[in-house]
Order: C-alpha cells, then structure tokens, then sequence
C-alpha cells in the first residue's frame, strides 16, 4: 500500500466511516441471505469478510482509534489462534468450536460494556441520555455475561468434560427469578449514581448474571444442544447490539440484530423439530418435563430383539433396491462418516439407491449431520430431510440407524405419556426392514426407550459403529 | 426333558410341527428332541435331516407319545388323546371354542394343553402367531391356486401374436391373508384391488401395489384382536353394491373374511357369482366358518354357473414345507417363553402363556381373560397429531398478531419521551430485526450449521466496540475483548468456508 495515499485518507471524514459501516452492513445481510441456500452459500461467506473487512478498515482509519502498539499485535494473534482454530477442528467437533467461539462474543461485551462505562465520556452525559446509556450499559453487559458463561457450560457439556446430563438444583426457577430480581434492583441502584456508587453495583450484575449463565445451562441435557446453541447464538447477537447501542454505533446495532434474530429463527425451528415452546427453552430446564422428567414416563416394552451380524446386513443391503440410512450423534462420536460415504458408494454402484434421511435435531448442532456428511463428500442432493422423505420410507428395503435413538423413535407419536410425544421423528419403522447400529441398549438421552427396537422388523446390530460398518463394508464388497 | 413330535395322521395333513432347522434351537435349551419315523416326509423333511442336526427319529409311535412335551400341528384325534400320558404338556392348534369334546377327554389325563391358536395377538407374541404364519401361506396359496385354473395369464403382455390383457384380481379382507393374496397377485402381474372394513390398512394395502376399493361411507371396522368387527346394516348394504359391481368386471375374487368363533359372513352372493365372466374363480379362505361366498362347499372345488369355486380348508398344508418351518419358528418362540429344559415352567403370570394356556394340570383354564391389543389404538395418535398440527398453524398466527401488537405498543411508548438519537437507534434495530428474521427465515436445514458459524463470526463485529476504547482508560480491558473478538471472527469465517467447501452435488 502507499503512504502517501493513506496519509491523505486519514483521518476518514464521519461521513465517510458512516457509509463505510452502513456498506459493511448490507454485505451481512447480502451474507446471511447468501446462506440460505447450497448454491449461493459460499459467496455469502465471502460478503461476510467482506463486510467485516470494511468494518475494520473504516474503524482503524475513522481517527478514533490510536494506541495502535497494543491493537496490531492483539488482533493479530487472535487471527492466528482463530485460523489455527478453524484449520484444526475435526468436523465431528463443530458444535463445541460454535460454541466456543459464541463465548468469546458473551466475554468481548462484557468487556466493552464495562469499558464503555470506565470511559470519561459516559460521565460526560446529563439527563436522560445519561440514563439511557447506563441502561444500556446494563442490558449490555447481562446479557454478555450471559452469553459468556453459558457457552463455556455447552462447550464443556459438548466436548464432555461436563456430563450431558441436565443439573437441577431444587428451586431453580425461583433461582433464575431471583438473580433477575436481584440485578434489576441493584441495576436501579446502579442508575443515576456518580462512578464510585455505580462501580460496586455493575460489577455485582456482571458477576449475577455469569452465574445466571451457567445456571441455566447446567440445567439443559445433551441431546438438547442443538437448541442451546442456537439460543446462545441469537443471545451473542443481542450482546453485540446491546453494545452498539451503548457506542452509538449502528453497524453493531444492525450486525447484533441480523444474528440475534437470525439465532432466534434457528431455535424456534430446533424447537418445532423437538416439539417444545421457545419458553421453555429460554428459562432453562429444558427436555425434564414438569412430571419431573426422563425414564419415568417410559412403559415397558413388550416383545424381543433380534440380532444380526454385519455380514448379515451387508447381504440384506446388496439385495435391496432402496436403502436409506438415519444418522446421529452416535456417527458423530464414532466418526464413522467415512466408512458411511464408502457403503454409499459401493452401493450405489451396485444400483442400489442410498439416500440419507437428516431429522432438524440430529447431532448436537443443528445441521450437524450435514455437515459431517459433506466432510465425507457425500453427495448433497442424495441428502434428504425428514419431512421429505417420511411418506416414502415403506417403499425403503433397508433403513439404516447408525447411532441414533429419539429422532426414530416410535413412541412419540403412539404414546401419548411419553416424554417426548408430539416430537415429529423419521419413522424409520415403517421401512422394510430396518437395522439400528448401537453400542448397547442404553436409551437415548431423553431417557426414553426404545420400541423401535422390539418390533418384529427391525435388526439390531450392536457394537462400535465405525467397527461394524466397516465389516459392513468389506462384506458389500 | 424329552420334545417329542409326532406324525400327523389326518391323511390331508401334510404338516409336521418342526423343520429340521428348529431342532438346534430346542438343543440349545437343553431338551432331547425326538421325532416319530416318517413325520417330514410330506414336507419334504427326510428322517435324516432331522437327525443331522441332533434328533433322535424313532420307529415306534409309542415312544413318541411317551414324550413330556409334545408338539403337534393339528388338535390330537380322540385316539391320540389316549395315547398322551398323564401330565405331560401339549401344543398344537386346538380350536377349544368347537372341541369341547376332545378338551374334556384332554382334561381327564390332567395334561397343561398350550393352543397356538389361542396365543394373544399382541406385538410381543407376533414372533409365536401361527394363525398369522399360516393365514400367509393361506393367502399365497390362494393366488396359486386361482391361477391353476384360471385359463388366462395373470400378467398382461403384448407379444408378437396379440395382446394379453392383465387379469384384474379383487381380494377382500386385508388381514393376514388378504395383505399376502396382494403381495403374490401383485407379483403375477396381475391388476389387484382389495377391500376392508377398516381403513387403517388402507396404507398397508397400497404399499403392496394395490388399489384399495372405498365406500362413500363413515364406520370403522377395527375391532379387537386384530379382527374386523360386524358392521352396521347400512355399511353393508353399501358393501354388498359394491361387491355386486366388482364381482361382474373382475377375473379372480379372493375372500378372507372370517370372525373368529362365528359363522363367516356371506359377502358373495349366487346372484354375484351369475354375473361373473365365465372361467372366473372365487377362492373362498373362510370356507371352513361356512365360507363368504354362496356356493362355496367347504373342502373341495367345484364349478357353479362356470365359475370354479373353490372353498378348500386345507391351504397350508398344501405348501407343506413352507408352513411346517414357519410353524416350527413360532414354536420355538413359545417354548422359549416356557424355559430351559431344566426350569420348564408354565409361567401364567406371562400373558402370552396365559392367553395359550387351555388346560392347567386337566383344569380349564380357557377362555383367558382380555388382553388389550396393541393394534386398536393405532389410531388415537393419529388424530392427535391432526390436533396438533392444527394448533401450530394457528398458533404463530395468534401469538404473531399479538407480538406484532405488542411491539408497536412498545415502540409508541419510547417515541413518547425519548431523545431522538435514541429512537434512531431504535428504528435501526428494529428493521434490521426484520430483516433478520426475513432472510434467514427459509434457510435449507443442511446449512444451518454454517449458517450458524457465519452469524458467529459476523457478530465479532464487537470487536469495533473494542477497538474505540482501546485508547480509552482501560485499554487492556478493551484489549482482551479486541483480541477474543478476532479469534472470534476470524474462526468462525474460516471455518464457515471450510465446510462450505465440503458441501458438493
């Protein structure tokens, strides 16, 4: 680059940066409208960094920025840890780097937050703006620390060094009413008051609402990530605009909007997928029941299972016509994505046809499957959603449950007590025969068994999936 | 414990209660498993096989009868009940509801009798359902033997010396039976349509290929017990008019309907059977409850206005190989659920046990008492989901026109006493909510994981944030937000773009 031109630039007239930042904006949303459909997805992405590169840019050279020494040399080894991050991750550890990374959002307005209000300009302002940027302030940093703590808790339940199982301590909704009950109290003791009575009182919400942010986490089990982190998504957003506000700045407040609106559609259609209310989800204790939860709801199952061994399902495979295959978080866990592209593709080239069959909540992230079988250069267009493919399954010879449990289970539509009834799943049943890989006859995590598994045409194959799908496979060969 | 299998002796039994292919299930749990001379010949099983794979054949039917578990395909004959010895166990089919004679003759040798056809039909007990294991044989063979003396092909063909059309098959009663007649008519070629009072199977009847015949009339025949139950006289007549239509343009009629314990219903009439085309054939499975055509004679075949009518009883012993290794799977199922050799025990708490179990030590213990069955409920969650479905499409409607309500609510009261900047702010927000929520709204379900990473990436833009207070007076506060920010932002694009470079066609 020249010099003398960027000299001549700087500083950039407010104008000038406006105009920067309101381009900037309209490459989001031309991105996350580019990310919308396969075609189109990739250039979204580009418009993305084109957008943020124009932010950057524009914020670098508006003249309120200096202390450059310290900035350069942080924002590039963040560059570097991200792409480090971004290169490293296994596909199968998507949903944890999401979630990760959503934190790093929560923790990024916290700081700016507090920040904002350390900053003599906020003393500076009377009255009622004054007023409103402390509430600002406020919303801003809740809502961060939120965010924050509550993504490290999904990352830890994701990764699993926290246990998936939901931790309900008694009381917990009244806890939540509290804490908010708290923070509104001390955030009307926090308005109004010179910097020293504010300090002690901001800092206490900051502190009420990172354990708010745990506490709700903590009380939502595993299979029900995909709506947390989704929901924490949309929280992330809210963050970065409750900050735009606060800076006066409307790129942050457009950017904060897109994703937090955009996190809030995805986990209402998580939601609708597991037939639970967003209400439920945003206070928490999400997927127990108010019958107090899991395994209780369950009746006994009546009837047997019948093994099978992998040989057995290679044969039964190379002699159908239509084979789908189920996956789940047990094909994630296994990484068995691979052995699965290789039975497709022998398959297929035996003329038989192999679709995949994806349910909205699959996995631990939504879309998660999806992007596990791109990973495996599985096709797209012989990937099918649940809605798609539903009607046809009694016209599937072989349907293939490869580490996955609710999202086939039967006992959502016929029994009306069970804990997730009314949930829409892929009915995998109605299949000819179906074969349910498994490590054992654990349930899933809902806790709700299985009938699935005792009726008269289904297989169960039990064992590693990975290990067993690639006996599969050398017998398909 | 010895299992003993003895001949079947009716000379139209061409039946043996085990294949060869069972023995090794019963050696597995421990019994001694003896076969009378010559019990599989008719199905085709040589005494050799069986004792290939570890029974023991035996010359002297004595010594068969001396078993402790006895094992049969049809109900004893009065000299066989002689013949068992006191206190042994028998399972065969019995038909307690017309044997009352043989069952008090049973229950003087205080013997536990087991009838399969008495084994509830509930999905755990499908595995031992001989009435649905030889119901299937029935209805293949019913095809079979339509076709045998139907002078037509099944399948239609244009062939170089004209044109065959298809024959047209109506197969009434989609049970069992009826759901096999379709799969194997289906398989011929031929054109098949079905009837049945419940339309629950109306699904099970067009995935195996065939048209399923409707009236223009509301009544559920579910029943209990897998069964159809007697409809109303205005369901009737509406059936029998629609019979009457069929019956002149079809080739082939398969009936199946039988109600247990009761006299089948008549559903073809001799005016029927007039109006079919000459050469037809009605196949008539409930022959022997007295048969759903007019003219059937139970056990034979025979011509009657040049359709051949043909009400044999005997269909599953026609295809004696067949229905004798079927019949010997689902014996091995019960004898599974009765124990080991060694802990052999008549369990009533099992319902299974209990529903099969027509003499308890010569005591009668039959009819048992009701099990529910897992087949009639189907239909309740169906309607709940029609509820349900319902309910969501009107409820984002409400709910929306509340919020929407709501909100304008909201925003009036802000603009009432707010600073202008701030209401510029706000109306930003707001639209670009709105457009959030307009572009995302249709995103395909297989991006939303990239999507997600985008939005993840993009809302780094915090970073800015960071960036105007790192002069500030706490830059090493706005610092660590600038540089979590960057990982944030440059992660999550990179890795958008490396998934999105995964994705191919």
């Amino acid at each position: 680059m020249n010099a003398g031109n960027l000299s001549s630039l700087y500083p950039l007239s407010e104008g000038l940066v406006t105009m920067a930042y309101l381009v900037s904006g309209i490459f989001f949303i031309l991105s996350l409208g580019g990310l919308s459909k396969q075609e189109t997805a990739r250039r979204g992405n580009l418009y993305g960094i084109v957008g943020m590169t124009i932010a950057v840019l524009a914020t670098f050279l508006s003249g309120k920025v200096s202390n450059f020494e310290l900035l350069v040399p942080l924002m590039l080894g963040g560059a570097i840890i991200g792409a480090v991050m971004a290169r490293r991750v296994e596909m199968t550890s998507m949903p944890e780097l999401v979630a990760i990374l959503h934190s790093f959002v929560g923790l990024a307005a916290v700081l700016v937050g507090i920040a904002s209000f350390m900053d003599p300009g906020h003393s500076d302002l009377v009255g009622s703006d004054k007023l409103i940027h402390e509430i600002e302030i406020l919303l801003g940093v809740f809502i961060g620390g939120v965010t924050f703590t509550g993504s490290v808790v999904a990352f830890g339940k994701l990764r699993g060094s926290l246990s998936g199982k939901p931790i309900l301590l008694p009381f917990r909704h009244f806890l939540n009413l509290g804490m908010v009950v708290a923070s509104v109290y001390l955030g009307s003791q926090f308005l109004g008051q010179e910097y020293d009575a504010a300090l002690i009182p901001l800092l206490i919400v900051t502190a009420i609402s990172l354990v708010l942010g745990v506490h709700l986490i903590v009380a939502i089990g595993g299979a029900d990530m995909p709506v947390v982190v989704s929901m924490l998504n949309s929280y992330s957003g809210w963050a970065a605009a409750a900050a735009g506000f606060m800076l006066k700045n409307d790129l942050l407040i457009i950017t904060g909007a897109l994703v937090g609106s955009s996190g809030a559609i995805l986990s209402y259609i998580m939601c609708n997928a597991m037939n639970r209310s967003l209400v439920n989800v945003i206070f928490g204790g999400f997927g127990t029941g108010s019958g107090g939860g899991g395994g209780s709801g369950s009746t006994e199952i009546e009837g047997s299972i019948t093994e099978i061994s992998a040989l057995e399902v290679a044969e039964e495979l190379k002699e159908s016509k239509e084979v789908m295959i189920v996956p789940g978080y047990g094909m994630a866990v296994a990484q068995a994505q691979h052995v699965v592209k290789e039975i497709t593709e022998t398959l297929r080239g035996k003329d038989v046809n192999v679709r995949f069959a994806i349910h909205p909540v699959a996995g631990r992230l939504p879309g998660h499957m999806n992007v596990l079988l791109a990973e495996a250069n599985v096709p797209y267009d012989i990937v099918f959603e649940m809605d798609e493919v539903n009607d046809e399954l009694s016209e599937v010879d072989v349907l293939l449950v490869v580490g996955a449990n609710d999202i086939v289970n039967p006992s959502a539509l016929e029994e009306e007590n069970s804990p997730i009834a009314g949930m829409p799943v892929i009915e995998a049943w109605k299949a000819k025969t179906v074969v349910a890989l498994k490590r054992s006859m654990a349930t899933g995590y809902s806790g709700v068994e299985n009938p699935l598994y005792y009726k008269e045409n289904c297989r169960m194959l039990f064992g590693d999936a990975k290990a067993s799908l690639a006996q599969v496979l050398s017998g398909v060969n | 414990m010895i299992i003993a299998i003895p001949k079947e002796i009716q000379p139209s039994e061409k039946r043996v209660a085990i294949a060869p292919e069972n023995v090794a299930a019963f050696v597995k749990l421990g019994y001694e498993v003896v076969i009378e001379k010559g019990a599989g010949e008719h199905s085709n099983f040589s005494d050799s096989s069986y004792e290939a794979v570890g029974a023991r054949i035996a010359g002297d039917p004595a010594e068969v009868w001396n078993g402790e578990l006895i094992l049969k395909v049809t109900p004893p004959s009065v000299e066989e009940a002689e013949r068992i010895r006191e206190g042994v166990t028998l399972i065969s089919f019995v038909y307690p509801a017309r044997n009352e004679g043989l069952i008090e003759k049973l229950s003087g040798r205080k013997i536990n009798l087991l009838a399969m056809d008495c084994v509830p039909r509930i999905s755990r007990a499908q595995s031992m359902d001989a009435l649905s294991s030889m119901a299937n044989v029935a209805g293949y063979r019913a095809v079979v033997e339509a076709s045998h003396v139907f002078g037509r092909f099944f399948t239609g063909q244009i062939t170089a010396a004209g044109k065959v059309p298809p024959a047209k098959v109506l197969i009434i009663g989609a049970g069992v039976a009826g759901l096999a007649a379709i799969g194997a008519a289906r398989n011929m070629g031929a054109i098949v349509r079905a009837f049945d009072t419940r339309p629950a199977v109306k699904e099970e009847v067009k995935s195996l290929g065939a048209a399923f015949l409707e009236l223009d009339f509301e009544e559920d025949g579910a029943g209990s017990g897998g069964y159809a139950k007697v409809m109303s006289k205005e369901f009737i007549e509406a059936e029998m008019k629609l019979f009457a239509e069929q019956a002149a343009e079809v080739d082939v009629i398969i009936t199946t309907a039988m109600i247990p314990g009761k006299k089948s219903p008549v559903l073809i009439t001799e005016e029927m059977v007039k109006s079919m085309k000459q050469g037809s054939v009605v196949v008539d499975l409930a022959a022997e409850g007295g048969g759903n055509c007019e003219l059937t004679e139970a056990g034979v075949a025979k011509v009657a206005h040049g359709v051949t009518i043909i009400g044999y009883t005997d269909f599953p012993s026609r295809l004696p190989t067949q229905s004798s290794r079927l019949f010997g799977n689902n014996l091995v199922k019960l004898v599974q659920l009765l124990g080991t050799a060694d802990e052999f025990s008549i369990n009533q708490e099992d319902e299974v046990v209990r529903g099969a179990l027509v003499l308890d030590q010569g005591k009668l213990s039959w009819p048992p008492p009701p099990v529910e069955t897992s087949v009639a409920p189907v239909k309740k969650p169906e309607a709940k989901k029609d509820e349900v479905a319902e309910e969501k499409s009107k409820n984002p409607l409400l709910s929306g026109g509340f919020l929407l309500g709501l909100l304008s609510v909201a925003l009036i009261a802000l603009g009432w006493n707010g600073s202008n900047e701030f209401l510029d702010q706000i109306t930003v927000f707001v639209l670009a909510c709105f457009v959030g929520y307009m572009v995302v709204w249709n995103v395909t379900p297989s991006l939303h994981t990239p999507l997600m990473s985008v939005t993840n990436a993009i809302s780094g833009i915090i970073l800015i944030g960071g960036m105007l207070f790192v002069s500030g007076a706490n830059p090493w506060l706005a610092g660590v937000a600038i540089f979590v920010a960057t990982i944030n932002v440059a992660g999550g694009f990179l890795v958008t773009q490396r998934m999105l470079k995964m994705f191919r066609k």
